[in-house]
């Protein structure tokens, strides 16, 4: 079952478009990253499958229904967890999200979810005496308290130290829902998304399981070897099969031999900095 | 049901954090004692038969109903830069349950204002009628008619007046209103212009109600006309509640409509950069 469906998606602000033709889709269950570096139209994307902006043109719907036109019964059923949130700063961290957890017909009890975030300690405590990576963990828990069908995550842990992060990540992991999370960070969306899709100056350029995407977008493998003083370079999708044959064609002739795996991160990095002289440009 | 249920929790949770905060129970309590203070002050002094201290008092009430409106104002601007009202937009029924919960932090914060203000001004200021009861009912309808009438604007500001800064630049007409609304001194007293412009504002007729409630009958030879003119206050007023009923809510709606996480958080980095 389809989720979130983005089709021919443009955004424009005066004279300049920050999305071109944006299409994907999400199904039910999935975990999907949308992996870009800055300035590329992660959040836009996000704010209008949010409800939050509407598109210049294209189709949108998350849960059968337009954003731009989401009911409250549609609203229960979306969760939001925005980059910066600092709203509730007098809030006590358990009575803010047992407030939250009034609007929902089926709510998680605040308690239960609290521990499930390790907030447990922290419940008696003003919400802005939190800690960064705290206050993520309470946004999330803010976001699934009415048990959404989907959750969207924009830059989840940016500004988080490696355990915060690696913390944040088995949290999200756990999670029994279908995600739509933005991030800058290769590693991150290979390690929680089922599927990836890169957003480059608000054009998507890949679409993918992170181990489909090395294999298609990135590309054949490069191989290179000397043979009777010559030089050869070949390029392959399966560079073991190659060099298998090739020694058994060639046997001892063959002299350094490379082999250059075709790798996501190479890509990636190519695509960021390639986007980020053009911003420094 | 559920933005009626949680509006109201939401308003009980503001009030108690309202009251159980050192620097704003302080300032529940301060204002209005240095009100007391200035129409005890102002007792000695006469205009006409009657003493300014007395003639001020139900002004004050007025004046300080009128206030509420600014401070709806500034609640909103607050909830607005640090994505409260953002918040409120995200979750099912949010943004009813806000406004309600908010008028009730405004309101029951005025209330809790006018009522440490009046015991102690009706105790210390002479020339009050203050014995019976329909001097009470009256006001306490005046009150109800004075947060209709001006709370709904309070929203409309808010939503027009969208920075901490422009908030700050609203409170000096405001001010300049209140000093043209016949508080501390009778609008007969002033330029025959300026009574025209105090007269369209909500704050001389609250004021106007105020004194018709709490001053004996012959104070009515200082006000215009001399007549208490029941029928124009409860008019005046009357008309603002319905101009801000009919405004409030579809600029709100703009205003959220207008919010978004990348404008929360825009607005944060020039707080920041403000601040550094």
């Amino acid at each position: 079952m389809t989720v979130i469906e983005v089709d021919g998606v443009r955004m424009r602000y005066g004279a300049a478009e920050v999305l071109h033709d944006v299409t994907f889709r999400v199904d039910a269950g999935e975990t999907l990253a949308v992996l870009g570096p800055n300035g590329a139209g992660k959040t836009t994307t996000i704010e209008i499958l949010e409800g939050f902006r509407r598109p210049s043109a294209g189709r949108v719907t998350v849960l059968g229904t337009d954003p731009a036109h989401g009911d409250d019964a549609w609203r229960a059923r979306v969760g939001i967890v925005l980059q910066s949130w600092r709203d509730h700063g007098k809030w006590r961290v358990g009575e803010l999200l047992g407030h939250l957890a009034e609007y929902y017909p089926r709510p998680w009890p605040a308690p239960e979810l609290l521990a499930a975030v390790g907030l447990t300690g922290q419940a008696g405590q003003k919400v802005r005496t939190l800690s960064g990576g705290q206050r993520r963990r309470l946004d999330v828990a803010i976001g699934v308290v009415g048990r959404p069908d989907v959750l969207f995550l924009d830059e989840p842990t940016a500004g988080f130290d490696p355990v915060a992060r690696r913390e944040f990540h088995d949290l999200v992991t756990g999670l029994d829902t279908t995600v739509l999370l933005t991030t800058h960070d290769l590693d991150e969306a290979e390690r929680l998304a089922d599927r990836i899709v890169i957003l480059d100056r608000g054009r998507v350029v890949a679409d993918g399981t992170p181990a489909a995407l090395a294999r298609e977008i990135v590309g054949a493998d490069e191989v290179r070897w000397r043979r009777e003083g010559r030089r050869f370079t070949e390029s392959t999708p399966d560079s073991t099969g190659f060099v298998r044959e090739l020694f058994a064609a060639h046997g001892t002739a063959i002299a350094e031999l490379e082999v250059h795996r075709a790798s996501l991160e190479q890509t990636y990095l190519a695509l960021v900095r390639h986007a980020e002289t053009e911003v420094a440009r | 049901m559920i933005a009626l249920r949680a509006g109201w929790r939401r308003g009980l949770i503001l009030l108690r954090q309202s009251f159980s905060n050192g620097a704003e129970l302080f300032a529940h309590v301060f204002w209005p004692l240095l009100m007391v203070g200035a129409a005890v002050a102002l007792r000695g002094r006469d205009f006409g038969a009657f003493s300014l201290g007395a003639l001020a008092v139900p002004g004050i009430l007025g004046m300080n109903a009128a206030f509420g409106m600014v401070s709806l104002s500034q609640q909103l601007t607050a909830d607005r830069e640090d994505g409260t009202l953002l918040r409120a937009r995200a979750t099912p029924h949010g943004m009813p349950a806000y406004l309600i919960g908010t008028l009730l932090l405004v309101g029951g914060g005025l209330l809790a204002d006018l009522a440490v203000f009046l015991v102690p001004a009706a105790l210390l200021v002479p020339g009050l009628v203050t014995g019976g009861l329909g001097t009470w009912l009256t006001v306490a309808g005046l009150l109800a008619l004075a947060l209709v009438a001006t709370l709904p604007l309070g929203v409309v500001l808010g939503a027009a007046f969208g920075t901490a800064r422009a908030q700050g630049l609203l409170t000096l007409p405001i001010l300049g209103l209140v000093a043209i609304s016949g508080i501390f001194y009778p609008l007969a007293a002033l330029p025959g212009w300026l009574q025209a412009v105090g007269q369209v504002f909500p704050f001389y007729w609250l004021g106007l109600g105020m004194r018709a409630a709490l001053l004996p009958d012959a104070a009515v030879a200082v006000e215009l006309g001399e007549s208490w003119r029941h029928a124009e206050t409860v008019g005046v007023l009357a008309v603002w509640a319905v101009a801000g009923l009919l405004l409030a809510p579809v600029v709100l709606r703009r205003m959220a409509r207008r919010e978004s996480g990348s404008l929360v958080a825009a607005r944060r980095e020039r707080a920041l950069r403000r601040a550094g």
